[in-house]
């Protein structure tokens, strides 16, 4: 390592020249825009025309914005029936398959398929099955006389939302399995043989040994999901439209609505701010709760 | 198939004791593949039952109750699909060409990158490489609006080169910082017999490096192909023209129906054709793209 700090030294200028390429799209199509937006938020800016300075006026109208207020509590609710339900499910297929014994592999791939589809093709998908006259869950439920008349599933703000956390566990449990299964399997295998030697049964190793060793993948995986979940837009976009009576607009939606229906992008851009300080609010306990103890 | 680092046996799933024990041991692997085999179905069900309906023809997929069989096989879904708006060819076009340039500009900016943070000592290059990190921390969500604005300045609207530009900036912190793993992962003395020959740091790059990097360069890419093929928030904002328009935005297009109607055989058709490189791609390169997940959820 010594030796070679001698031959890199001299090509510290070339090292900056093979970054500079990332730098500059970063800063011209990220950090510009960043400023932008706090620039935009304080401005009258319409979609065409000239915009025009208002200080903090957008500001004053967000904070009594009654619509905007609901969408961030719709997104908190979402966010909380979602993510643990997203964990229990995950947790469970991973003790499914953490072992390697034969086809394993198989059951991980298909139980994680749906994460690689994308989440608009998903939500259209499942648009399609829970829809009460052409969808299989109606007709199934009808056919095995559970039902009497087909059920508008995506019909009630409850129903709604039920559905589409069904359709979201089917879409993103592969992507929290994987993650604990790479925490699961960290956990040196002596312990679970110890653990066995001395009669603890498969549930007590479980609650004994692999959950309290895997607090901090458990902490990772529940931030990531939380996150995610916080920044929910295209099934809600697609499978509800924000209904009904725009009951299920989440905080990404309805900045979508107010800048690109309504054409108010400083008014969306002042949304865009707030849900970014929400973010960083959690980026940072993420980074509290993943910090290195040791 | 979805293969991680030594698997742990337990001790119970080596040894296969005769005796009374014998046939317990055999009930419980049955319901376990049965348990196993039930939630593989419903997971691919939605999937399979979407491809059985787009091979049906438009009455049948439009049918209610639906059928739980079709009477006969059918193109048609497909042939309406092909001559829907401009014609699939056109999204699917539009799509793939998004797609291409994403993965050749994350490719290329994230190779130089992540060699340049990897191998080269100069001022500020911690700063910069926690810069290019910490954007991850910020939703591209919220930055949204002045995109549309710059590109507008720029003329880069409704050009796949606009969107592709915008994608591949949201891949890179992912993509810098798997390459700069990547490269860390090589060893210096390989470098340095090339040097001693008066190899340039580029053509090092090139010559030596790159191929050494492999791996690397398929997670970055799966990444990238998977980001601009399936992104739709930043497609819908950008694109307004309907000629430019990604798979994404016109299914959700052909969704919102003519005249109140959805052609629902269309529509399953529409999404089989989104599913299939997504899916082909990802059971082929399995490997690499669940390499990126665990590094990215190292990294955290």
């Amino acid at each position: 390592m010594l030796a070679l700090l001698g031959l890199r030294a001299p090509r510290g200028r070339a090292g900056l020249l093979f970054i500079l390429p990332c730098l500059a799209v970063t800063t011209l199509f990220f950090i510009v825009p960043l400023l932008m937006t706090a620039w935009m938020s304080l401005n009258n800016w319409p979609l065409l025309g000239h915009p025009s300075f208002t200080g903090l006026k957008n500001y004053l109208d967000l904070f009594h914005d009654a619509s905007f207020w609901g969408s961030v509590l719709f997104t908190v609710k979402y966010t909380l029936v979602v993510t643990p339900a997203i964990f229990l499910f995950a947790f469970a297929l991973a003790l499914l398959v953490h072992r390697g014994v034969r086809f394993v592999g198989i059951f991980r791939t298909a139980y994680f398929l749906p994460v690689v589809i994308g989440m608009t093709t998903a939500s259209l998908l499942w648009t399609w099955l829970f829809n009460d006259q052409v969808g299989i869950f109606s007709a199934v439920l009808m056919d095995l006389g559970w039902i009497d008349e087909p059920v508008q599933w995506l019909g009630d703000t409850y129903s709604a939302l039920a559905s589409i956390v069904v359709m979201v566990l089917w879409k993103a449990a592969g992507f929290t399995m994987v993650i604990l299964l790479v925490g699961m399997q960290a956990i040196p295998v002596d312990l679970y043989e110890a653990a066995s030697l001395d009669g603890a049964r498969w549930w007590a190793q479980v609650r004994h040994i692999t959950i309290p060793l895997m607090r901090r993948t458990f902490a990772l995986a529940l931030t990531m999901s939380f996150i995610g979940s916080f920044l929910a837009f295209e099934q809600f976009f697609v499978m509800t439209r924000g209904g009904p009576f725009n009951s299920t607009i989440t905080v990404v939606h309805w900045i979508y609505r107010a800048s690109f229906t309504y054409f108010k992008l400083g008014y969306g851009a002042a949304m865009s701010v707030v849900l970014l300080l929400m973010l960083l609010v959690l980026s940072a306990v993420q980074l509290y709760l993943l910090r290195d103890e040791r | 198939m979805i293969e991680l680092a030594p698997l742990s046996m337990r001790p119970h799933d080596v040894i296969d004791t005769p005796g009374h024990h014998h046939w317990r041991r055999l009930g419980l692997q049955a319901a376990y593949y049965g348990l196993c085999s039930v939630l593989m179905l419903m997971f691919l069900f939605p999937i399979l039952w979407s491809l059985l309906t787009s091979f049906e023809t438009a009455a049948e997929a439009s049918a209610s109750p639906p059928l739980y069989w079709p009477s006969r096989f059918s193109l048609e879904n497909y042939r309406n699909l092909a001559n829907y708006g401009q014609g699939i060819g056109r999204y699917l076009g539009n799509s793939a060409g998004v797609a291409s340039m994403t993965v050749l500009f994350t490719l290329v900016l994230a190779t130089l990158g992540g060699y340049g943070f990897s191998r080269f000592t100069f001022p500020g290059r911690h700063a910069l490489f926690m810069l290019i990190l910490a954007t991850l921390m910020i939703p591209f969500q919220s930055i949204l609006n002045p995109l549309f604005v710059l590109l507008r300045l720029l003329h880069l609207q409704d050009t796949q080169l606009g969107l592709a530009l915008v994608y591949t900036t949201f891949q890179l912190p992912f993509a810098v910082f798997m390459m700069r793993n990547a490269f860390d992962a090589v060893p210096r003395d390989i470098e340095e017999a090339a040097v001693l020959d008066g190899c340039s740091p580029l053509g090092l790059l090139l010559r030596v490096m790159l191929p050494l990097v492999g791996p690397g360069l398929a997670t970055v890419a799966l990444f990238a192909f998977f980001g601009s093929w399936n992104e739709l928030l930043a497609a819908l904002i950008l694109i307004s023209d309907s000629r430019a328009f990604t798979l994404p935005v016109m299914l959700i297009n052909a969704q919102s129906g003519q005249l109140g109607s959805v052609n629902w055989g269309l529509m399953q058709a529409g999404i089989v054709l989104s599913i299939v490189p997504c899916a082909a791609l990802f059971l082929l390169l399995q490997r690499y793209y669940i390499q990126g997940l665990i590094a990215g959820a190292v990294k955290a």
